[in-house]
């Protein structure tokens, strides 16, 4: 810790505080450099860089069937998601109809995906306020996604599913059985959370009023994804209908206020929504093939984006009909949400910056790729 | 503040929602991506999941005839089992060797 000495005659103490890369309440190592005025948080710069992996450039390397193992890789929670993008992108320029089964099955392992996102983070949130009941209450329920995932994806995060002109796998009727009964459980488990998250006197203590950004601060500094939809802008990419949202009658919640708690109740309710999608896609599930055979290199330039857990994510591809590609470009929900986290830290206190900080569910592996 | 003060006391009463790791052990649904195992009476040694291999986990050798795994490389996508023409490659439900080890398998 540096101290700076304050001009004369000024009685207040500022002290620059570097929190993180290694703090209990962050998930990954980001550093944020805070200037304090006693307890309160003055300014704070973020340093990144801890996690660089240059996934890019090895993008640039592998032939574009490979590069689907490895935007699988780029983000640890919502893997599927991140190869969705990949693959509608390259689907695009090779001029690829995908089947409808495939479109479906698509919607219904990225609505898995948000599920576990978004009880994985609510969990990280209650531990960062001290809640440890709600949290291995949380977690318990995760658990029961994990094993659908497993069960009908092969792996219980990087499901690897996903293929340029469809899916690999198929979910027949005695899965999809099995699906519906963890997705009831899971179901009957939110009620007791939503009831508990909501209403508890501790959780609003530590969150309302915590964090707080104004629709127009969030739109102008680019925020995507629950941080924008918790100021009341319906902003979602599911709502173009991309791959069979456009047939599922897929609604977005906002929530008003802008605050750590808005933020919250966005996630919360998106989790009945996500679930509802899931039982939807499947029941509707049109029969056809899996997947058509793709032929040829893809050409040309293409800027792809879908809603992840934690917002729209952009994969821009520039390819010159060879197997490798010209250029592999990934921004990220969490890097779009960089910008509005400095302005909710100034004015909150050393205490809050955790519970803000994670309110912006950060996914830095993301982020630095 | 209480709400799931019911929930701790139905805790307390029910089994536990782990399991008791050493003596009971989990079985993995079937269709898991685990260890990859190669049925090397069948592989004509074509070279063809080592070439496609995404990262380099795996070397094929013609004279003498061998095909090699590298676990610590391998991050069991699956690909070279998509990839293979004579379907030799699969990939079982279960944990297989430690990163250092490396596992050869050469033609009787």
């Amino acid at each position: 810790m540096s101290t700076q000495h304050p001009p004369a005659g000024d009685k207040t103490f500022r002290s620059l505080i570097p929190f993180g890369p290694q703090h209990p309440v962050f998930p990954e190592p980001i550093q944020l450099r805070l200037m304090l005025e006693d307890e309160k948080v003055v300014e704070a710069l973020p340093m990144l860089g801890y996690v660089h992996r240059g996934l890019e450039k090895i993008g640039e390397q592998k032939d574009f069937y490979q590069n689907v193992f490895l935007v699988e890789r780029v983000c640890g929670i919502c893997s599927f998601i991140h190869a969705l993008a990949y693959c509608q992108a390259i689907e695009t320029l090779m001029n690829v109809t995908v089947p409808d089964r495939a479109k479906y099955l698509r919607v219904a392992w990225s609505e898995l995906h948000r599920l576990h996102s978004h009880l994985l983070w609510l969990g990280l949130l209650a531990d960062s306020f001290g809640f440890e009941n709600l949290f291995m209450r949380i977690w318990r329920s995760r658990e029961i996604i994990l094993d659908l995932q497993e069960l009908t994806g092969g792996g219980r995060i990087i499901v690897s599913t996903n293929q340029i002109g469809g899916v690999k796998r198929d979910i027949p009727a005695d899965l999809q059985r099995r699906v519906f009964e963890g997705l009831d459980q899971v179901e009957r488990d939110m009620e007791e959370i939503i009831d508990t998250v909501e209403n508890d006197f501790s959780v609003k203590h530590r969150l309302v009023g915590v964090g707080r950004i104004t629709a127009e601060q969030a739109h102008s500094l680019g925020a995507v994804g629950p941080v924008l939809r918790a100021c009341g802008v319906e902003s979602d990419h599911r709502l173009t209908g991309y791959a069979a949202y456009a047939d599922l009658d897929f609604k977005a919640v906002t929530w008003q206020g802008g605050d750590s708690y808005a933020r919250t109740m966005v996630r919360l309710y998106e989790i009945p929504e996500s679930i509802r999608l899931v039982r939807a896609a499947l029941n509707k599930l049109p029969e056809g093939p899996l997947n058509v055979p793709v032929k040829g290199n893809p050409d040309g330039e293409v800027c792809m984006r879908v809603e992840q857990p934690r917002g729209e994510v952009v994969y821009y591809i520039r390819a010159n009909n060879t197997k490798n590609l010209e250029r592999l470009r990934i921004r990220t929900p969490t890097f779009a949400n960089l910008a509005p986290l400095l302005h909710m830290l100034p004015g909150c206190q050393l205490a809050d910056v955790g519970v803000i900080v994670l309110s912006i569910d950060p996914c830095i592996s993301c982020t630095e790729r | 503040m209480f709400g799931l003060l019911k929930n701790a006391f139905i805790n307390l009463i029910s089994k536990p929602a782990t399991r008791n790791y050493p003596e009971v052990v989990r079985q993995p649904p079937a269709g898991v991506r685990g260890h990859l195992e190669i049925d090397i009476d069948v592989c004509i040694f074509c070279m063809r999941c080592s070439r496609e291999c995404p990262c380099g986990a795996l070397t094929v050798k013609r004279d003498p005839k061998s095909w090699s795994l590298e676990p610590g490389r391998c991050i069991i996508c699956g690909y070279c089992v998509e990839v293979c023409p004579k379907k030799c490659l699969r990939l079982e439900p279960r944990h297989g060797l430690t990163a250092g080890c490396v596992n050869t398998k050469e033609e009787k």
